[in-house]
């Protein structure tokens, strides 16, 4: 007979192919991760010394100011948003609900132009301010320039986490803490904002993780970071060997932060009410509250979103006549069908893997599992030569196979390949698809596999008829967040892509590098065009 | 067993497959980290003209540099295309060209805007000058680089950041002149002038001294040149500086062929081409700059600007010191 510990029974003990894929892919990953990391065993230190000497207190201030200031603001604006939306009713919530979501479609950079086009000194929006002696803005270009920027484009992530956990937590939460003699405010810090707190984190983890790894927006800010001490020591002393050193701290940090966030999402299994729990009995908010929940949402919006795209919309038709050629259905077309395949391939390995960690659910799974989703906090560029370089000596070696076999010296097989490509984005974006499925995998109680088990239904059949339909609406989030991710990222696309792959990223790329701003609207504006449609109907989903 | 052959013969379609097209088609490949819009127009031009078709893919050029040598003996390009002197010395300092001998190219390209070794070749020049504001200063006051240092300046400087490269190159020839103590001095002092943080394009330095956030930068012309055609009313205008002494600091774009290329001929004679007076006008025109070849036509814009005596050091120090330049800045302060 074997004993078995309690509630281990539902589970197999032995290892099983999920835990051999998560192995197998963790591994994968380590690869690129281990060949930043082994960048210790060479010395860099003169260019350490020289950092060390100048710029590298100000560069972890900077890096911390940026990190605390976006968290912060984000963690206001996501929250606040979501519970506005998800708890309470207000005229216009259900248009707010989705376009919210919006500026999630923005690339960071762009956004980041764009608003230093519109306030900075020489902005035509200042010199008609000045020359009618009205109050100006000065500054813009400073930290608190780049924070406001991130957060705008980043809130989106506390927002779809948060609001996915208040509108699943179910009203009589809050009805018990008014019973106890809490009014609706204590209700909601005592008892709904602890209670979300998992998702939160959740969201605040992807954000950091994109604060640190971001490159664009505080190189168009001119703002000194942690990355942009990485780019100094690879393009300016070319020593490639800093370069890793310097991400791999970044890694340590974002180790730090998910082992934060892990620890928080182990209490993330509640009850669940269900997805509507609010629908009926919504928080109809009067008067005064009614009027700056409103106000609130719209403003928002029309900062975050409208007034980037209407300034992208008088650049393009300032610049579309010489801008414009048939090239760009090409470009667009590269952008839709990278996006289509990564988000369809880290879909499917995200599953395997949010399996893997529910039949183990132990340390080693969550080890793996956070391997798996470290490339997140890596900035693209250096991510990318972790990949080249076992990609350069994988194609030696089928060379050298082939050499043997045929006689011949071939070219390079994956080299400036689309599988290069595919293989960097899915390390780079594992995290925001694998916290998508995995965060309604956790839905799946145990119950309901017991249930399943007790008719007859296991194996991949339970999957296929009882968790898919559950997991829907998580594989649909991550497939979207994916999507979005890949249209726009730009370091790795222009380091690892094929002859003719230029995408819409690519071309921003080439124009804003020549400070070419109003001709970048277009790929620009296409680009957020594009990625609305997938954060539209992640929005609708999640409108219930 | 069937499964051993058959992964066999996947195998060896997928060398096969990478093998033929790259060896035996007429064509030469090109690693750019110059813009998609500067290049394209020549390059359709060549294969009209020699049937040779000219493959690229841009980029930035570091990342275009570690991707060749990544490659290693099996990479596709056959030419690496760069802005800057500093990048080009760095690829030849990691042995990513090799030497070319060629007469065409001796003659068309002055020796100090080509590698002493035969390994990179300008192609066109970028002359980074300094620009004003016409209504609050008259040309008079100007004199040279180190000059807008001096206190008449303090509050009324606007720089690029000296992260990029063309700074970091300009900084590399004052040290050649001066040397790096006097250098640090003389970037110290433009530090202590500045009237805002540095910007992140040349353009928006323009932009923000024709608004009056302040008076004098420094600039690469071809940005000016832009920026006045779209909008010609700016009251903006170049000025020489140190004709007296060194000349203006010019930098160029260049190319090499690589050490691994698979089409060295074909890429030598693509170079050649470039540097004939014919390409050579559409190599600078395309973007305001100016032609590494004397016999080429001025744009007329770049005309109207007048002409100017260039400093003769040769480029490729501005690699050499490009490390110790980046030093220098951030000692002193320079973001």
């Amino acid at each position: 007979m074997i004993i078995r510990r309690l509630g281990s029974n539902l589970l197999p003990a032995r290892p099983s192919a999920w835990r051999l894929f998560a192995a197998l892919f963790a591994a994968a990953v380590m690869i690129p991760l281990s060949i930043i990391l082994l960048s210790f065993t060479k010395p860099a230190g003169d260019v350490w010394r020289h950092l060390s000497q100048t710029l590298l207190t100000d560069l972890i201030i900077n890096t911390l100011k940026l990190a605390i200031g976006v968290g912060t603001v984000t963690a206001i604006l996501g929250v606040s948003l979501a519970w506005l939306t998800a708890v309470c009713e207000f005229p216009g919530r259900k248009f707010f609900t989705w376009s919210l979501f919006l500026p999630l479609a923005f690339p960071t950079y762009v956004l980041a132009f764009v608003f230093l086009g519109m306030l900075d000194y020489s902005s035509p929006l200042q010199i008609l301010l000045r020359q009618h002696s009205l109050p100006t803005l000065s500054g813009f270009r400073s930290s608190w320039g780049v924070i406001f920027v991130m957060s705008l484009s980043l809130y989106p992530y506390v927002y779809l986490l948060a609001r996915d956990a208040f509108s699943t937590q179910g009203k009589r939460a809050l009805e018990a803490a008014q019973s106890l003699g809490h009014t609706k405010t204590e209700g909601f810090f005592k008892v709904a904002l602890p209670m979300a707190r998992p998702w939160i984190a959740g969201g605040l983890m992807l954000v950091l993780m994109e604060v640190l790894a971001d490159f664009g927006a505080v190189s168009i800010f001119n703002y000194d970071t942690f990355t942009t001490a990485i780019y100094k020591a690879w393009f300016g002393f070319f020593s490639l060997t800093a370069a890793a050193q310097l991400s791999s701290i970044l890694v340590v940090f974002a180790l730090i932060i998910l082992g934060i966030e892990n620890s928080l999402r182990s209490r993330m299994q509640f009850t669940s009410m269900g997805r509507d729990a609010f629908r009926k009995e919504r928080l109809h908010l009067r008067g005064a509250m009614k009027v700056f929940a409103v106000s609130y949402a719209f403003l928002i919006l029309f900062v975050s979103f409208v007034v980037p795209v209407i300034q992208l919309i008088l650049w393009t038709t300032a610049s579309f006549r010489y801008e414009f050629s048939s090239r760009y259905f090409d470009f667009l077309g590269h952008s839709l069908v990278l996006g289509i395949i990564t988000a369809a391939i880290i879909c499917l390995l995200a599953l395997i893997l949010s399996y893997a960690g529910r039949h183990h659910p132990d340390i080693l799974s969550s080890i793996l599992t956070r391997i798996c989703t470290m490339g997140y906090a890596l900035p693209g560029t250096v991510l990318a030569i972790g990949i080249f370089i076992p990609v350069a000596a994988a194609d030696g070696f089928l060379a050298s196979v082939a050499g043997a076999l045929l006689n011949v010296e071939p070219g390079p097989v994956l080299q400036g390949t689309i599988f290069v490509m595919v293989a960097a984005y899915i390390v780079r974006f594992m995290a925001p698809g694998f916290n998508s499925i995995d965060s309604s995998m956790r839905r799946i109680t145990r119950s309901i596999d017991e249930s399943a088990r007790t008719l007859g239904s296991k194996g991949l059949p339970m999957l296929y008829r009882i968790h898919l339909p559950i997991l829907k609406g998580g594989l649909f989030s991550a497939a979207a967040l994916v999507f979005v991710d890949v249209m726009k990222e730009m370091p790795i696309t222009l380091m690892t892509r094929p002859f003719g792959w230029d995408t819409l990223a690519v071309k921003i790329f080439e124009l804003t590098s020549e400070g070419e701003w109003e001709r970048a609207a277009l790929p620009a504006l296409t680009l957020i065009l594009v990625g609305i449609i997938p954060v539209a109907l992640l929005t609708r989903q999640a409108d219930d | 067993m069937t499964g051993k052959y058959i992964a066999m013969l996947i195998m060896v379609a997928i060398v096969t497959l990478g093998v033929i097209p790259s060896t035996f088609a007429d064509e030469v490949v090109v690693y750019s980290a110059r813009k998609e819009h500067l290049i394209k127009p020549l390059f359709d031009l060549y294969t009209k003209e020699t049937g040779t078709k000219v493959r690229y893919i841009t980029g930035n050029a570091g990342a275009l540099m570690q991707r060749i040598k990544a490659e290693g003996s099996r990479t596709r390009a056959d030419i690496l295309l760069t802005v800057d002197a500093g990048n080009l010395w760095h690829a030849a300092d990691e042995g990513l060209f090799q030497p070319v001998k060629s007469r065409v190219l001796e003659k068309n390209i002055p020796s100090h805007l080509r590698d002493p070794g035969n390994r990179w070749f300008g192609l066109s020049v970028r002359a980074r000058t300094i620009a004003y504001n016409t209504d609050r200063v008259s040309p008079e006051e100007l004199s040279t680089y180190e000059d807008l240092g001096s206190p008449k300046w303090k509050g009324r400087l606007i720089l690029r950041t000296s992260k990029k490269v063309y700074n970091q190159s300009l900084t590399a020839m004052l040290i050649v002149e001066h040397g790096l103590e006097k250098t640090e001095d003389i970037i110290r002092s433009w530090v202590h002038n500045l009237s805002t943080e540095p910007f992140s394009s040349d353009t928006k330095v323009l932009e923000s001294i024709a608004a009056g956030q302040g008076d004098v930068g420094i600039i690469n012309t071809y940005y000016f040149g832009r920026l006045m055609k779209k909008k010609p009313g700016l009251p903006l205008a170049l000025f020489w500086p140190d004709q007296d002494g060194n000349g203006v600091h010019v930098n160029i774009s260049g190319a090499g062929v690589t050490t691994h290329a698979r089409h060295r001929g074909k890429a030598m004679k693509l170079l050649e081409w470039l540097s004939t007076p014919a390409a050579q006008t559409i190599f600078a025109d395309s973007n305001m700059e100016y032609p590494v070849h004397s016999d080429a036509k001025l744009h007329s814009i770049v005309k109207s600007w007048g002409s100017f005596r260039e400093n003769l050091i040769n480029v490729s120090r501005g690699g050499e010191l490009q490390a110790e330049a980046i030093r220098l800045m951030d000692r002193a302060g320079y973001r």
